[in-house]
């Protein structure tokens, strides 16, 4: 037993606990099994912590990683400067090793951290309630596609197909099965943003909802006033965000939004392959007990003194089990914790400093590009951080050759889209320094 | 304690970007859309933040300070080295569009995983795309669905869910369109097979198990109850949250089990960070293989690669590809335990809880009295003569610096305390916690009260949870 330095009984030890329970041999405690596994699993051998670090290590190396090399790639998962702080708190063994806060007398780390997070959600994104998190942005918008349903009792959901792809694949999924219609709405061809005049005939009274980008999968900027002036009080408007974004754009609570959802990662976590982040989830209060999730309030102890807990858990499944608002129970704490802690370091200042410097480095990339004349613009309106172009050369032969520069170049997005065959969506973070920027767009421009 | 909030000061930082080398220009969208009142973030300096959430950070029990048997939540010690190794450049600074030749190491670590947990299960192909258990039940009931519904089965809209179920199993079944049937369990706490067989009616699709169950027992009729759904052309779903009892000891596949997820966050010792993030991917025989969720890792001679070409696919339940963090530290836990250790692991979580059991039968009433398997369930109803009841027991467990059993679950236990000490756990902790458990009973026969107004070391005594939800406060005015 002693081989495995995660198991603590010796020999002896296990023979006094068989003698105790009454048994002779471990196999015993399996006596009400019908068929015992006998044959040997295909998994190696037990490996030491020494040769575990280094082979991983090798293993990790064979990638090439976005940090030694640049990056100019976003489309969901976007690399930002994480200060050093935020991991070396978030790694406190109280939080990592800590459950979900069910004793809440020994929670109240994790109940105010998430109690604060809730708070800063609602803050970036102009809105009365949050919850502590869902599993990352596509199914937080498939949730509050879900949740407009419940709320308004109707069954058509209308999603811009300038939606991040993958949220409206995701949405598709979990709408289905609840005989659910998700119908997508055009964008403008000129302008990159929704098609008001075709949103406005796809409306009718069985819409419970409206989801766009803000800014949308092409980096464009809705202009959500305009989209919440045509659609009726009745229909909820569902925004997913980029909430860098949020430092520079008008809360969309402000702009009529009734849901705010988004991928969070953004927000202190590593890219990681795209996972870990987490979902944001937030919405006006009228509609708090139709909301997914975990939510924290703040009450009392005994004795008066401040304390947070678990609030509204008549929503939830381990109470409501099949009528609950959602299946989730596990959710994205520890990444809500990382966006706390970076959201409190980077600060009111700050955090306006990191969406400004997005969107002048992104505008500055953009402009250099055109000016050598090998892109076409391919939407006028607005962008934040994103932008797509179209190039005159394939994206793919594009890529391979700046990877030897040690730079990840644009998304190409025919991924995506078969009829956007080197439409490339470029994006510069706060991280693309000047020097950067200038050799890619003076290697393009020799290179094309 | 105050808020990060409350502790702002107008004016501080915490963080500076390097000033911006490139010019600044004019918007260009309308002036609606400019954010004319900043976000009231918190204005604090960095040895603020540190202390602020250094000072949270202490007020939360965790499997780092103490004992955690939470029943059902398998809160084994999470290894250091595997946040080392998630965290190596190499795993986290990896962009999910990037080439696929640029990541041949991740896609490989996910290959084997598959592999490996497809082996552990007894499955024939795997999904690491959920994010979490409940998330992998609603992934794995959608391709039940999508199974059926291709075989013309159009008519199987029921779910067979046994009291004694995960809330998340019903609530799971629901969000993937199917209505429930809740069965009874018998006297030995297992699935009544008489209430299971009148249950199982032409319309049923599935049903839903935890094996060993909640109660820490093993379904022993599980070959029967699988030929009767077999035999009505219904599947058998397998709730991953207890295999930690039976790893290389068990397989569900081998059992007739047709869809399984699990919780690496358990059983593979991921921590679990407050809540999450989990991971709960779902493993299927080769017959519905082509229903998983995409894409799914695959190899051809080229190398590996996210294989989207999977036929009759549920679709994405999730961006990306599902937690790769996660992934990692599980991978490193495999290969850290190897094939025996993965076993021996069960064995001694197995013979952790049947100790705890043998110990304090002799003075708590233990709900199914026989050998369980990684976990166990005390009736509380015995504390009744003395005032108490099961909360009151656990709250003044906290005093002793322990975790509560998980608590009122499952259902179909009075005043359930449902005990989970993991192989983890030393013999000498789980003879502490003997001792611990002895005491509190003394103290409840002699002063209840201690009981009653417990807990009293803790950085709180107990919420007013009445208040909680009707003075409804879920954000700070800042």
């Amino acid at each position: 037993m002693l081989d495995y330095r995660f198991l603590p009984h010796t020999e002896k030890e296990v023979n006094e606990m068989l003698q105790k329970i009454g048994v002779e041999k471990i196999n015993d405690l399996y006596a009400d099994v019908p068929q015992i596994f006998e044959g040997e699993l295909n998994i190696p051998e037990t490996e030491s912590e020494m040769d575990l670090r280094r082979d991983l290590y090798e293993l990790s190396e064979t990638n090439k990683n976005i940090c030694d090399n640049g990056i100019f790639r976003g489309a969901g998962i976007y690399q930002h400067y994480i200060p050093s702080a935020v991991y070396q708190i978030a790694s406190k063994r109280g939080f990592l090793t800590a459950y979900t806060p069910y004793q809440a007398e020994v929670s109240q780390g994790t109940l105010q951290m998430m109690f604060e997070f809730q708070t800063m959600i609602c803050e970036i994104t102009g809105m009365e309630v949050a919850n502590s998190s869902m599993y990352d942005g596509a199914t937080a918008t498939a949730e509050a596609a879900l949740m407009a349903a419940r709320v308004t009792k109707k069954d058509k959901t209308i999603i811009a197909e300038s939606v991040h792809p993958e949220y409206i694949e995701t949405t598709k999924t979990y709408l289905e099965p609840q005989n659910l219609t998700l119908q997508t709405t055009e964008i403008d061809k000129v302008t990159g943003r929704i098609n008001l005049e075709s949103l406005k005939e796809k409306i009718d009274e069985n819409t419970n909802s409206v989801i766009v980008g803000y800014p949308n999968f092409f980096g464009i900027i809705e202009d959500l006033k305009s989209i919440r002036e045509i659609i009726s009080e009745k229909i909820m408007l569902i925004v997913v965000v980029n909430p860098i974004a949020l430092g520079l754009l008008e809360a969309p609570g402000n702009l009529g939004a009734d849901i705010v959802v988004g991928e969070g990662q953004p927000l202190g976590s590593y890219p990681s392959l795209g996972g870990p982040g987490f979902g944001l989830f937030a919405s006006k209060k009228k509609y708090i007990r139709n909301m997914p999730g975990r939510i924290i309030g703040e009450t009392v102890d005994e004795e008066g003194k401040r304390a947070f807990a678990m609030v509204l858990q008549t929503r939830e499944q381990h109470i409501r089990r099949g009528k609950a608002t959602s299946n989730i129970c596990s959710n994205q704490a520890f990444n809500a914790l990382l966006a706390t802690i970076h959201t409190s370091l980077l600060g009111k200042r700050g955090f306006k400093q990191v969406a400004l410097q997005n969107y002048h480095k992104a505008h500055y990339l953009a402009d250099k590009l055109m000016k050598t004349e090998k892109f076409e613009p391919v939407f006028e309106g607005p962008f934040f951080n994103e932008f797509v172009l179209k190039s005159k050369i394939s994206i793919d032969e594009i890529n391979k050759k700046l990877l030897e520069e040690k730079y990840f170049g644009p998304l190409n997005l025919k991924r995506f889209f078969k009829e956007m065959d080197n439409h490339a969506l470029f994006c510069a973070t706060e991280l693309n320094r000047k020097e950067d920027i200038d050799f890619l767009v003076s290697f393009l421009e020799a290179l094309i | 304690m105050k808020l990060i909030f409350e502790k702002s000061v107008p004016g501080r930082i915490g963080f500076r970007l390097p000033t911006m080398e490139v010019e600044k220009i004019e918007y260009d969208f309308e002036d609606h859309l400019l954010r004319k009142e900043d976000a009231k973030l918190p204005e604090v300096h960095e040895l603020e933040v540190v202390r602020h959430f250094d000072a949270l950070e202490r007020k939360n029990h965790s499997v780092d300070k103490g004992f955690y048997p939470l029943g059902s939540c398998t809160m084994k010690y999470n290894p250091m080295v595997n946040e080392e190794i998630a965290g190596f450049d190499g795993f986290k600074f990896l962009h999910p569009y990037q080439e696929e030749y640029t990541i041949q190491g991740a896609l490989e670590l996910m290959y084997n995983l598959q592999n490996y947990l497809a082996d552990v299960t007894g499955m024939d192909a795997v999904s690491l795309q959920p994010a979490a258990g409940a998330h992998g039940e609603f992934a794995g009931m959608l391709v039940i669905k999508k199974y059926l519904e291709a075989n013309g089965f159009k008519n199987k809209t029921k779910v067979i869910v046994p009291d004694s179920a995960h809330g998340t199993n019903p609530a799971s079944a629901v969000m993937a369109g199917f209505e429930i049937v809740e069965i009874k369990s018998n006297k030995t706490g297992r699935v009544d097979m008489e209430e299971y067989k009148k249950a199982m009616t032409e319309d049923v699709a599935a049903i839903m198990l935890t094996n060993p169950n909640t109660l820490g027992l093993f379904e022993e009729d599980i070959k029967e109850i699988a030929a009767i759904a077999h035999a009505n052309n219904a599947l058998l779903y397998y709730d991953g949250a207890n295999l930690n009892a039976i790893m290389g000891k068990v397989r569900p596949g081998d059992n007739g089990f047709d869809v399984v997820h699990l919780n690496l966050h358990k059983t593979f010792s991921t921590p679990h960070g407050m809540g999450g993030p989990g991971s709960g991917p779902i493993g299927v025989k080769e017959r519905l293989k082509d229903f998983l969720p995409k894409p799914v890792v695959n190899k051809n001679d080229e190398g590996f690669y996210f294989d989207y070409d999977v036929k009759n696919s549920i679709g994405r339940t999730r961006s990306f590809y599902g937690n790769f963090a996660v992934l990692v530290k599980t991978y490193a836990y495999i290969l850290t335990m190897g094939k025996d250790g993965l076993k021996k692991a069960s064995e001694l979580a197995v013979l952790n809880a049947n100790y705890l059991r043998a110990n304090l039968k002799d003075f708590m009433t233990i709900a199914y009295p026989e050998i369980c398997k990684h976990e166990f369930v005390v009736d509380g109803s015995f504390l009744k003569e003395y005032g108490i009841k099961t909360l009151d027991f656990a709250k003044r467990m906290l005093d002793y610096g322990i975790h509560p059993s998980t608590v009122y679950f499952p259902l179909i236990v009075k005043e359930a305390m449902m005990i989970e000490p993991t192989e983890t756990e030393s013999k000498e902790v789980l003879d502490e916690v003997i001792e611990i458990f002895k005491k509190i009973i003394e103290e409840a026969k002699e002063n209840p009260d201690t009981l009653k107004n417990a807990p009293y070391t803790t950085p709180i005594r107990r919420l007013d949870d009445l208040k909680a939800n009707k003075d409804l406060k879920v954000k700070y005015d800042v």
